[in-house]
């Protein structure tokens, strides 16, 4: 389902350039569960993002369900990550005006599903994820795994086959963090591939392939 | 997306930042608010100049004697004729379109009573004076109807000169003296101020024509006075006034003014104040605009994580141009109607206590600023907007 042919990403720092990724090539099946790990500046934010056509490798190929994203113009990208890519963060990123339902609604908003339906799906989501009896809370009205898991019903609510989290429980305790962890494995169970960037070893261990950066370049361990 | 959906996301935006709208807005508001009531200040003028002309008599064609050219080209060319009381009763009986006509001589003389005496013009004229020139009457009548060929000894006065002759005292049916005339007073004018012929009414005094003729020994008039029926007419009336004097005379020697050309001088002159005020008071919505970009930057800059989560969650460049658009034009467009509301409060309070000026906002203004205030928004919003799109995901989303 993902395909990463060499691909470098290089950012220009004043007169150097850094290269981020060197020569990256990974494969990824479809409802698989990896982890990247390695110390910050490794690269493994970057690959997440260039995973999520927020970013461009600057060479290689880079396939999502079989299409060349290299090819593809902003607008398809965009059509992409509406509807096939789902994002976690480590801030959640909530609009904090918006209740939790208004939240889960947002991508279906810039995808013009009709109000109507925006609410029953919304409404359906924050049940897949327990929350249904806080969606008219706002985020500051949730504690943070309340609003990661509202992250994620966001992030899914679209049907995407691929859900890239990142540092998801970075910022919850550890109950929090478990809960998180196992609402995601649910979905993976179900078929979604999922690929989670980590600093913790807990959370690396849970997923079937771990994938170590470390200066740009990727070694897998051995599971 | 849908266009509901866009305006109620930057609705809830901007509801975050309850004072930074307000005053955005308020900034909006005084400069549409001032467009509207300075341009109704200014159309207010023009009403009024027109009001007070039109007073005066619209439909008056005012004769002169002589006719404006440049002379000399011709030697020993046409003598000029005076007017006269015949060529007014010849006006006045041939030229169905004249409704009423007055004659007008003039000369200057001390009026006394008793012990006062005032130099001031004395208007010679008949009794159709009063309606050519809308005269109102404070007491008494006007002068009697009477064939304009016979003199007479009735006077007319000025409110200045009834107030300076005969101080608090009613000077009705009292005699004043103009050398070894002897005039009785049959009436006061109401106070009219100056007149498009120069003359201060207030300060003058009126008697038969012929009475005027005889006592400054002349042989013309002034001026000859006509009201045409209609305002249609005036053109055709002022051709046959012209063919009629110009037979009689056997040479075009006399000039036809309307008071058309006056009014469409001053209305045209009025209009202008009016596009400068209006031009001034734009300037005060340019400087909005200004603020409002400015405060679109701030925003955009506070919500680079929100630009990159939209992005994240597939809105396209276009979607997060059109959501700022829309809290810029959302701002503008409030302001602009709440400065409508205000510009019009103004007005109001302004035509109340002055009730004599009547001051509108001339409809092209009330539209065009509410158009441009959300113009201003979209213009001023765009650089904000667009530098929106163009932040890094990565980079926005990488905060918190």
């Amino acid at each position: 389902m993902i395909l990463l042919e060499e691909v470098w990403r290089t950012f220009q720092v004043g007169e150097a350039e850094v290269g981020a990724l060197k020569g990256i090539s990974l494969a990824i099946r479809r409802g698989d569960h990896v982890a990247l790990v390695g110390p910050s500046g490794s690269g493994k934010s970057t690959l997440l993002h260039i995973l999520g056509c927020l970013d461009r490798p600057t060479r290689g190929r880079y396939l999502f369900e079989e299409r060349d994203t290299g090819s593809l113009s902003e607008l398809e990208r965009s059509a992409l990550r509406q509807s096939r890519i789902g994002f976690v963060f480590q801030f959640f990123h909530l609009l904090s005006r918006l209740t939790a339902a208004g939240n889960v609604e947002l991508p279906m908003m810039f995808a013009g599903v009709a109000p109507e339906e925006r609410r029953t799906r919304a409404q359906e989501a924050l049940r897949s994820v327990g929350l249904a009896h806080r969606a008219k809370h706002r985020p500051d009205q949730l504690s943070g795994g309340e609003r990661q898991r509202v992250a994620i019903a966001r992030a899914v609510v679209m049907g995407p086959s691929l859900l890239l989290a990142d540092e998801p429980t970075g910022n919850l305790d550890r109950a929090s963090s478990r809960e998180v962890m196992e609402l995601l494995e649910r979905m993976n169970a179900d078929g979604l591939t999922l690929v989670v960037v980590t600093h913790d070893p807990d959370i690396a261990r849970r997923a079937r392939r771990v994938i170590r950066l470390s200066d740009g370049t990727m070694e897998e361990e051995a599971p | 997306m849908r266009a509901p959906d866009l305006l109620r996301f930057a609705a809830g935006a901007l509801s975050g930042h309850r004072l930074r709208t307000l005053l955005s807005v308020a900034g909006v508001g005084v400069g549409v608010a001032a467009v509207v009531s300075l341009t109704a200040l200014g159309e207010g003028a023009r009403q009024y100049v027109v009001n007070e002309f039109t007073s005066l008599g619209s439909n008056l064609l005012i004769v002169m004697p002589g006719r404006v050219e440049t002379t000399g080209s011709i030697p020993f060319g046409g003598v000029t004729h005076d007017l006269t009381l015949e060529d007014f009763q010849a006006l006045v009986g041939r030229i169905y379109l004249i409704r009423s006509a007055a004659p007008l001589a003039v000369g200057s003389e001390t009026l006394r009573h008793g012990d006062l005496g005032r130099t001031i013009p004395i208007l010679g004229t008949t009794a159709s004076y009063a309606e050519v020139r809308h005269l109102e009457m404070a007491s008494g009548s006007f002068l009697p109807r009477r064939d304009p060929e016979e003199a007479g000894n009735e006077i007319v006065l000025g409110t200045k000169v009834a107030r300076e002759l005969f101080g608090g005292e009613n000077p009705l049916g009292k005699l004043v003296r103009m050398g070894v005339w002897r005039f009785r007073v049959v009436g006061v004018a109401a106070p009219k101020g100056r007149s498009l012929l120069g003359f201060d009414m207030d300060d003058a005094a009126f008697v038969p024509v012929r009475t005027v003729m005889q006592a400054f020994d002349r042989r013309t008039l002034f001026r000859i006075l006509l009201e045409v029926r209609s305002r249609g007419e005036m053109e055709q009336a002022k051709r046959e006034v012209v063919r009629l004097l110009a037979e009689r005379h056997h040479t075009q020697d006399v000039t036809v003014i309307t008071q058309d050309a006056v009014l469409s001088a001053f209305s045209a002159i009025l209009n202008a104040l009016t596009l400068a005020l209006a031009g001034i008071a734009a300037i005060s919505l340019a400087v909005a605009g200004v603020g409002i970009m400015n405060v679109m930057l701030v925003s955009v800059s506070e919500r680079r994580a929100e630009v990159g989560l939209l992005k994240a969650l597939g809105a396209t460049d276009g979607q997060v141009l059109a959501a700022f658009l829309a809290e810029a034009s959302l701002l503008t467009g409030a302001g602009g109607l709440a400065g409508l509301g205000a510009g019009l409060a103004a007005v109001k309070i302004l035509t109340a206590v002055y009730p004599a000026f009547p001051a509108s906002p001339p409809a092209w203004a009330v539209g065009a600023s509410l158009a441009v205030s959300v113009l201003v928004g979209l213009t001023f919003g765009l650089w904000p907007a667009y530098r929106a799109t163009r932040l890094d995901p990565v980079n926005a989303l990488m905060r918190r």
